[in-house]
């Protein structure tokens, strides 16, 4: 028999190796159910994990990767700092749609002026929406302390309804002749956000990743500010001791967190999807939460993790294509490796011992 | 718009059904929140409660053997959260979101072969005499068993938590589990019972969905219930007979909601639709100024350090 | 005598790098009073969770009434005539007194009828209790009185208390001892853990004194002096700490008026019209019983709770609307009870919690930068300074042992230079040697001219270092009186006396 005990230090080694051998084991584990559905579980876990990086049409899938990487990486950061402070914003798919409206609003509303700045401008009106739609969770629970889990999750609901409103109502093409769906706002060169060098995925939306990867991970590591943010999530009394305004700290991480999903929302709209549409939003702001998982809340960690993430996206689609196998699958294998990962957590923080069993 | 085609009496008996499927999620994480647990999974028990109420009924005909794989569902499913919170000590947040989202992911890809099927009905139940009384009759008693069955529920669970020592335990457990626990109590096998309890209820209340409500199978088809069901508990102050309050107030809302769109009122569409997201934030709201009531371990891990 | 009831030998309890229990041995007659003695960490309650059926032990052997007694839960331990009063953690607040006591019983009866039972047995035992009151909204004395009337409800032959009267007034601790007395004239033996050598000696039959671990001796306490039983107990003589010549002045450090504040959360305590002055070089002693206001004095005083700017004062300077980072920059330095989780974040290293209060006096950071150099610097000069023994500041804060984190967090006040220090039960949970330690810095700081306010519930502790004394009783606070002189009765009355409780109608 064996006994779990703590640690009394958290091991370093096991930080790092858990999301290894979650991973692995989601390899193992998801191969079998691509078994079951009659698929080839070693050539599905090729054309998933080695395809797209090094395969004959790695130059087709790479700029892909990074194009599905970006949004996940830049909403999974803003989701990290909240999820380490102890604020849980599940909502970044709402506040990712708002986003891409408020932006795409903005360019639609000046349509078709031609103006340089106009890209910037969307940039911030998709930060300052989704945090506006981020603050609203925030301020109720500062204020009436409801669950900000639970209101965040419905304003997911509520921004759906109000994207649908939008691209068949206020926002839907003049010109569309009654087809559902905006401008392309690929086809505005102010407002497109296009590649910056062409052929290689690399749009401002991958900067600005790139920018809160390094950003997050100075602030966590060198700044009163992240050490603040993780007092509070660890041992909110003590920070609280500290001299942290709890207050201020929810509403700070939930402005953070919205305004990066918002961003992440409107590269999206102004670069890769183009135009307003009933089924603009896939999702990303959920995958997020697997991405901030497996990343360990590190800024370094989900840019792994999310690069990871994009490869079963990317993965998903070749073998759906070209071996039948169903896209839910992939969602199955993503919801196993956030399930391995948190169970291998504990190798973190307690060790196995074996039980003196001698007595018995 | 013609407001004359809502009919007051369908209405509200349609009500009865819409509440149907949240009083069942709801209930059951009453029972798991009162042992100390936060299971954000609801969403992702009731889609896979769903789709194997769903696959079961019409392999085999029986709507009855559909809810009652559904329970085994959705308790096989929150054993996997159980296994995760209370023995690998894993975040009970993140582990209830990961549980709802590969509920999605799992619930779609079994559904794959059943979507646009008609299910075999769930009889109503034949109350003789009473369904013809004028009205009343007409709303409270035309419906199936299972309507019936989660009203009866509510009222086991209150006498079960309030009037049986198993109950007091379960309580106890959830107010202190250090405490529970120098009693010598089982806390993490209390819990794990709650927590499959909780995904029974919230399998037959997603099975109810697919067989009864719409009744297909679409994916994604729970649309929120499970986390409306998650506020609902909040709402409830974590009190039985308070559940069968809200869930009917929210299935009024979302049955006024579905008839004023049919009815063709002023207000688009969209803006009905996310009525029942806004009332359930507003409602958070209100109820959320007295926390008092809550279960004092709810959500804190458990590890008995000897 | 007869078989003894119970016999203990060669109980061995080993866990990852400290051995609980080693080979202890004694026995327990029938209506004796047996004190199990010892430090904190001497393994005083690992050896009572094997009796009591929460931990089994590695090897060695019980009986009970001659026959062999291997508890395999709680449950079994209750069976066999064997109740426990916790010192924490086993009463729940949101239940009533019935539904707490019908948890700790086997069998109950129904409801009803344990109400009426429960009437019956305190008021025989002097214990008065109402059945249907919520826990959370009684005094610690009372709670205390529900695990008491929960082990009596089921007869037991073997009472096992644990630290009883550290929640208790003195009054109220002389109406224990009673019901005790009358217990253990009916038949009941009563094991009776304490490290309170005076309390042992007037009430004990014997006494088995533990040390690291190991059985030191077996005594009969009323033969022995206390000073003999706390060298037995340390292991070496303690010298009480050294008091510099009196240098409290006239002048004013902190004065605190009228203050009120609604309680934080549910079952908290609110503080009523406390009102106090602390002059430079003094160190005044707040006693009281647990749960009577203390935590939100020191958030009051620490920053963490606000009030209006006059109602505190600091050097004649309002603070009150100030947080407890502004109260640091002025001089007024906390360290609350709780260490792991308040005072200290438990999965941070020693250099990550040096910097959560010493970032502001000691400048570890400059413009929101940190400068880690500088806090693992500080870190050291607090692990130097005050010999708190670990590896080094990279260690997590929950490795290290309860008397060396906390004089690591008396320490990084102390280092700070404070004008004002407030402490909350600063030795509460340390061993002997690390008590004093802080005990003596406390009055060096003191000596250097800063005042220090240290809220306490150990009397004795209370009474070896402070100038004036005053007492926290439902969250109002007494008069503060010179602390010399005062008789423990006095100060009894202080703390609240009985509470309306009154003796065993024996």
């Amino acid at each position: 028999m064996f006994k779990i005990e703590k640690r009394p230090i958290p091991s370093a080694k096991w930080n790092w190796g858990a999301p290894v051998v979650a991973v692995l084991l989601t390899m193992v584990f998801g191969g079998a159910l691509f078994a079951v559905l009659g698929v080839n579980p070693f050539l599905a876990l090729e054309k998933i994990f080695y395809e797209p990086l090094f395969g004959e049409y790695a130059f087709y899938y790479r700029p892909q990767l990074m194009v599905k990487a970006a949004p996940l990486i830049l909403i999974a950061i803003g989701l990290s700092l909240g999820f380490r402070a102890g604020i849980w914003n599940i909502g970044a798919e709402g506040q990712y749609i708002i986003g891409a409206l408020c932006g795409a609003g903005l360019a639609l509303a000046l349509y078709p002026m031609e103006l340089f700045i106009l890209l910037p401008l969307m940039v911030i009106a998709g930060a300052i929406g989704g945090a506006l739609w981020g603050l609203i969770p925030a301020f109720l629970k500062v204020r009436f302390g409801t669950n900000e889990i639970l209101v965040s999750l419905m304003l997911v609901y509520v921004a759906e309804q109000l994207l649908a409103s939008m691209a068949l109502g206020l926002m839907k093409n003049p010109e569309g002749m009654g087809f559902p769906g905006s401008r392309n706002l690929q086809q505005y060169p102010s407002a497109h956000n296009a590649e910056i060098i062409s052929g290689t995925g690399m749009h401002w939306g991958v900067v600005a990743a790139l920018i809160a990867v390094i950003f997050a991970y100075i602030v966590l590591s060198r700044h009163m500010f992240g050490f603040s943010l993780r007092m509070s999530g660890m041992a909110p009394r003590a920070a609280k001791f500290a001299g942290v305004n709890p207050t201020r700290m929810v509403l700070i991480c939930m402005a953070i967190s919205g305004s990066l999903a918002g961003m992440a929302g409107l590269f999206e709209i102004a670069g890769p999807a183009g135009q307003v549409s009933i089924d603009f939003n896939v999702g990303y702001g959920f995958t997020a939460i697997i991405v901030a998982f497996l990343g360990r809340l590190n800024p370094i960690g989900i840019l792994l993790a999310g690069v990871l993430m994009a490869l079963t996206y990317i993965g998903g689609e070749i073998t759906q294509s070209q071996m039948g196998l169903p896209l839910a699958a992939i969602q199955v294998f993503q919801g196993m490796l956030l399930f391995f990962l948190l169970a291998m957590d504990l190798l973190t923080n307690y060790r196995f011992r074996p039980t003196a069993k001698e007595a018995a | 718009m013609d407001l004359s085609s809502i009919n007051p009496v369908l209405l509200l008996a349609s009500l009865m059904v819409a509440a149907t499927p949240l009083l069942f999620a709801a209930l059951g994480e009453l029972i798991v929140e009162r042992a100390g647990v936060l299971n954000l999974g609801v969403e992702g028990m009731m889609i896979t409660g769903a789709v194997a109420g769903f696959i079961i009924a019409v392999e085999s005909g029986s709507p009855a053997l559909g809810f009652l794989c559904a329970a085994i569902a959705g308790a096989l499913l929150s054993l996997l959260f159980a296994l995760l919170t209370q023995v690998f000590l894993a975040n009970q947040v993140a582990s209830g979101l990961a549980l709802t989202l590969f509920g999605l992911g799992l619930s779609a890809l079994l559904g794959r072969d059943y979507v646009g099927i008609k299910p075999p009905s769930t009889p109503k139940l034949d109350l003789g005499m009473l369904a013809d009384i004028p009205f009343v009759g007409r709303v409270l008693f035309t419906h199936d068993m299972m309507v019936y069955l989660a009203l009866a529920l509510a009222v086991a669970i209150w006498f079960f938590l309030h009037r049986t020592r198993a109950g007091l335990i379960l309580r106890a457990v959830g107010e202190n589990h250090d405490a529970a626990h120098a009693l010598g109590y089982k806390v993490v096998l209390i819990r794990f019972a709650a927590i499959a309890f909780g995904g029974a209820c919230a399998g037959v209340g997603g099975a109810y969905l697919s067989l009864v409500r719409v009744p297909q199978w679409t994916e994604g088809m729970t649309a929120g219930i499970g986390w409306i069901a998650l506020a609902l508990v909040v709402f409830a102050s974590w009190k039985p007979g308070r559940v069968i309050l809200g869930a009917y107030l929210f299935g009024g809302v979302n049955v006024l909601q579905l008839n004023l769109q049919a009815a063709g009122a002023a207000i688009p569409v969209e803006y009905l639709a996310m009525s029942p997201y806004l009332v359930t934030i507003l409602v958070l709201v209100i109820m959320s100024a007295d926390r008092s009531r809550a279960p004092a371990s709810l959500g804190r891990p458990f590890h008995a350090s000897n | 005598m007869g078989t003894p009831l119970l016999t203990l030998s060669g109980l061995t309890k080993a866990y990852p790098g400290v051995v609980a229990n080693d080979d202890v041995s004694f026995d327990i007659q029938q209506g004796e009073v047996h004190a199990l003695l010892g430090e904190n960490g001497a393994g005083k309650s690992t050896l009572v969770k094997m009796i009591y059926g929460l931990v089994s032990p590695d090897s060695g052997k019980m009986t009970l009434n001659g026959a062999p007694f291997v508890p395999a839960s709680p449950n079994a331990a209750r069976a066999a005539g064997v109740a426990m009063v916790f010192q924490h953690f086993s009463l729940f607040d949101a239940l009533s007194v019935a539904e707490n006591v019908a948890l700790g019983m086997d069998n109950p009866p129904p409801q009803g009828e344990l109400a009426t039972k429960i009437r019956t047995v305190s008021d025989a035992y002097g214990l008065p209790l109402d059945p249907h009151r919520t826990v959370g909204d009684l005094s610690a004395g009372e709670r205390q009185r529900v695990e008491i009337i929960r082990c009596l409800l089921q007869d037991p032959k073997l009472l096992i208390m644990d630290e009883p009267t550290s929640v208790l007034t003195p009054q109220e601790v002389e109406i224990l001892f009673k019901t005790l007395r009358k217990l253990s004239a009916e038949g009941t033996a009563i094991l009776y853990i304490s490290h309170k050598l005076e309390e042992i000696r007037s009430l004990c039959d014997n006494a088995t004194i533990l040390r690291l671990g190991k059985k030191v001796a077996t005594c009969i306490p009323a033969q022995k002096t206390a000073a003999e039983l706390a060298e037995m107990m340390v292991g070496t003589s303690l010298k009480p700490p050294k008091r510099a010549a009196d240098v409290s002045s006239s002048e004013v450090a902190l004065h605190v008026s009228g203050l009120n504040l609604p309680p934080a959360q549910a079952f908290g305590t609110s503080l009523r019209d406390i009102t106090l002055t602390l002059h430079k070089g003094e160190v005044l002693g707040i006693g009281g019983v647990a749960g009577n206001g203390q935590d939100e004095l020191l958030a009051a005083l620490s920053g963490e709770r606000l009030c209006a700017a006059e109602q505190v004062r600091l050097n004649g300077k309002p603070v009150g609307n100030l947080g407890p980072t502004a109260r640091r920059r002025l001089g007024l330095l906390a360290a609350p009870e709780e260490r792991l989780g308040h005072a200290a974040v438990p999965d941070m290293s020693l250099t990550e919690n040096a910097l959560l209060t010493g970032v502001t006096r000691q400048a570890l950071a400059k413009r929101g930068w940190i400068n880690w150099a500088a806090a693992k610097g500080y870190a050291e000069r607090i692990i130097h300074q005050f010999d708190v023994r670990t590896p080094g500041p990279h260690v997590a804060a929950r490795a290290l042992s309860g008397g060396n984190l906390q004089k690591f967090v008396i320490g990084r006040e102390v280092l700070q230079a404070p004008h004002v220090l407030v402490v909350n039960q600063p030795t509460w949970g340390v061993d002997a040697s690390a008590a004093a330690a802080i005990r003596q810095a406390l009055l060096d700081l003191a000596a250097e001219g800063a005042a220090i306010v240290c809220i306490s519930q150990d009397l004795d502790e209370l009474m070896e270092i402070s100038d004036r004394f005053a007492a926290l009783n439902e969250g109002r606070l007494t008069q503060a009186r010179p602390a010399a002189g005062l008789t423990i009765e006095e100060i009894g009355l202080m703390m609240g006396g009985a509470h309306g409780m009154e003796a065993a109608h024996v």
